[in-house]
């Protein structure tokens, strides 16, 4: 493993500003995997580091497979990190939003070119993602429909659910976007949570991540199969909102199954406890996303079921 | 009157409100919409707002038609000195034209697109960000500038720039309501978190103009209305740091430069020493100048106008 400084900046008063690099291997530029772009991503960075870890132990019984370069940046930007901001210190302008970049733009610009310039040109590019929306997912991996994805390859993570989604006008902008425009298979993975470590789930995700590298012969590495993951379209998902706003008590999750009509959570009047609405499941299915703050807005997404 | 076009529950006893004021009078079918509040940490607006309801209130009687203001789009975030959606983490300016069975947000957008389709004329109103002055000046793609750009001509401001299309912002107020031909013309001006009156008074004899040539207005109108600089007779020329530290301006904003003239100075205030130099590229207008002190590598400077080339486009 080579520990290699990708981009460097000075800051007024800070410590300078760097992204780290972990490069595996030699030869083929194989796999890039990208951690926390955002400052709250750190489930993302935590799944990126046992990334890492896993990798340095397979290098060393010599099972990182000839031929292969694996480059992992785990962290793109801990100035926001550091500081519990969600995107840049001080322009909280939003890294994933920025690609391609511009060597000559503004200082996010420039970062996300640095970035992307490390990580074009790689076959495979695995972006440890979160969501815009604050909850709970079943793991999965995202792809765009651009016409250039590839699902029988995002299969090999072995994850639940792989989940194809038409690109909106901002997604031009983002990392996943711009790996598949310029020949890269892209993959976004969702392990469930983002500002706090769920080790369980975070495990899963880089579990999966092992199992791609291992079915794709970059590392020799047998884990088990996985899940045959099941395929589906944003829209195939029920999607059900709040009719009322108040304290949200949660008595389902994501990744529980439930019948039609199982009660799946409460909103209640915060001042005197009544309840305000119930929320039942419309149909048999397995919860995907589950809203999990304790406070809820009136028509808001509380839950994405996947239908049986 | 005052209308209320959104009302959606927070968790704890209040309700997310977006209102718009309906000026009418007279019989005559036209109306204009003035919007502005999406970024709520842009203020330039509210001047607008309240100087231009405050002319037609006394003046109805030149009134043929209806003008609606819209002050705060985005009422969470300017009562809370919040650029984004507060609890979202969203900039408000991304999510349009929404979604009418989405959620809150999507749902917002979607209600206010519907509310301002059919409209004569929207102006948009922002107010830069807190880091960079702008000269009063109209954003207009394009695609849509053979339409907007003789309505621009009328708003009494200093510059029209033209852009190119990005697909980025199609997610825009402005393009979504263009493309259901609903013509709308972002002003951006000043800066954020201030209000500049001059500038404030200048649009707002700008839209009476506006207005009198769309047979919306009988009343007094400013005798000198600027006419504004077109980009597509120049370049525009980006100036970013190449180093990180404090900026010292020498120039003020609005200004004329000549090439070789020292815009502002990049300082290291521990060493008393001068990181860089910053001097302008061309002969042209300063329109966009950062005030916000501190910068990194990249953070843009200033924006210039001018009539010969850019040196890096060459
Ligand atoms: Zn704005």
């Amino acid at each position: 493993m080579k520990q290699e400084i990708l981009f460097q900046m000075k800051s007024p008063y800070r410590d300078d500003f760097k992204i780290q690099g972990f490069r595996f291997g030699e030869g083929e530029k194989s796999v890039a995997i990208v951690g926390a772009m955002r400052g709250d991503e750190i489930q993302q960075q935590f799944t990126c580091s046992q990334v890492v870890k896993n990798l340095i132990e397979l290098e060393n019984e010599g099972k990182i497979l000839p031929g292969h370069e694996i480059l992992v940046i785990p962290s793109a930007n801990h100035f926001s990190m550091n500081i519990n901001k969600r995107f840049w210190a001080m322009d909280n302008t939003d890294i994933n939003r920025m690609f391609p970049g511009y060597d000559k733009g503004e200082t996010t610009q420039r970062i996300a070119a640095a970035l992307f310039d490390e990580v074009r040109g790689f076959k495979y590019g695995i972006q440890l993602a979160s969501f815009y929306m604050p909850g709970e997912f079943i793991p999965h991996v995202r792809m765009m429909d651009t016409g250039f994805q590839n699902v029988k390859l995002a299969k090999k993570f072995g994850l639940p659910y792989v989940l194809i989604r038409k690109p909106k006008p901002y997604d031009t902008a983002v990392l996943n976007y711009n790996w598949q425009v310029f020949d890269t298979q892209a993959f976004s993975i969702y392990s469930g949570d983002t500002d706090t470590i769920n080790k369980e789930s975070a495990k899963i995700a880089w579990f999966s991540i092992l199992r791609f590298l291992n079915s794709m012969k970059i590392i020799d590495n047998k884990i088990h199969d996985g899940f045959n993951s099941c395929v589906l379209s944003d829209n195939e998902l029920e999607t059900i909102k709040s009719d009322q706003a108040g304290i949200l008590y949660n008595l389902r999750g994501a990744k529980d199954e439930v019948k039609q009509g199982d009660l799946l959570a409460k909103i209640l009047d915060p001042f005197t406890g009544a309840v305000r609405s119930e929320i039942y499941s419309p149909v048999d299915g397995t919860i995907f996303f589950a809203h999990d703050k304790p406070l809820i807005h009136q028509n808001t997404l509380m839950y994405k079921i996947v239908k049986f | 009157m005052i209308k209320t076009i959104i009302s959606e529950g927070l968790p704890v006893d209040e309700q997310l409100l977006i209102r718009k004021k309906v000026i009418q009078n007279g019989t005559g079918p036209k109306r204009i919409c003035i919007v502005t509040g999406t970024h709520g940490d842009e203020l330039e607006g509210q001047f607008v707002c309240y100087e231009l309801t405050r002319r037609l209130n006394e003046n109805l009687r030149f009134l043929d038609g209806t003008v609606e203001v819209y002050p705060a789009l985005n009422p969470l975030g300017v009562d809370s000195v919040t650029r984004g959606i507060p609890t979202f983490d969203l900039d408000m300016n991304r999510i349009f034209p929404g979604d009418k069975y989405g959620h809150l947000i999507e749902h917002t957008a979607y209600e206010i697109i519907q509310d301002l389709r059919g409209a004569d004329m929207v102006i948009d109103i922002h107010a830069s960000n807190i880091f960079l002055r702008e000269m009063p000046q109209a954003r207009i793609n394009v695609q849509m500038s053979k339409k907007l750009i003789p309505y621009a001509n009328l708003l009494n401001i200093d510059f029209i720039w033209i852009h190119d299309a990005a697909t980025v912002l199609e997610s825009t107020l402005a393009h979504s309501l263009n493309i259901i031909k609903t013509p709308t013309i972002v002003v951006e001006m000043g800066i954020g978190m201030r209000i500049t009156r001059d500038y404030g008074n200048r649009l707002v004899d700008g839209i009476l103009n506006m207005m009198r040539k769309m047979k919306m207005w009988s009343g007094p109108i400013s005798k000198e209305i600027s006419k504004p600089m077109l980009s597509t007779t120049g370049d525009v020329c980006f100036i970013n740091a190449d180093v990180s530290g404090i900026i010292i301006p020498s120039v003020s904003h609005s200004v004329d430069v000549k090439k070789g003239d020292l815009l502002c100075q990049i300082v290291d205030p521990f060493e008393g020493v001068i990181l860089q130099n910053i001097l302008s590229p061309v002969d042209g207008v300063v329109f966009t100048l950062r005030t916000y002190p501190v910068v990194y590598e990249g953070s843009l400077i200033a924006r210039i106008f001018s009539k010969s080339a850019c040196i890096e486009d060459l």
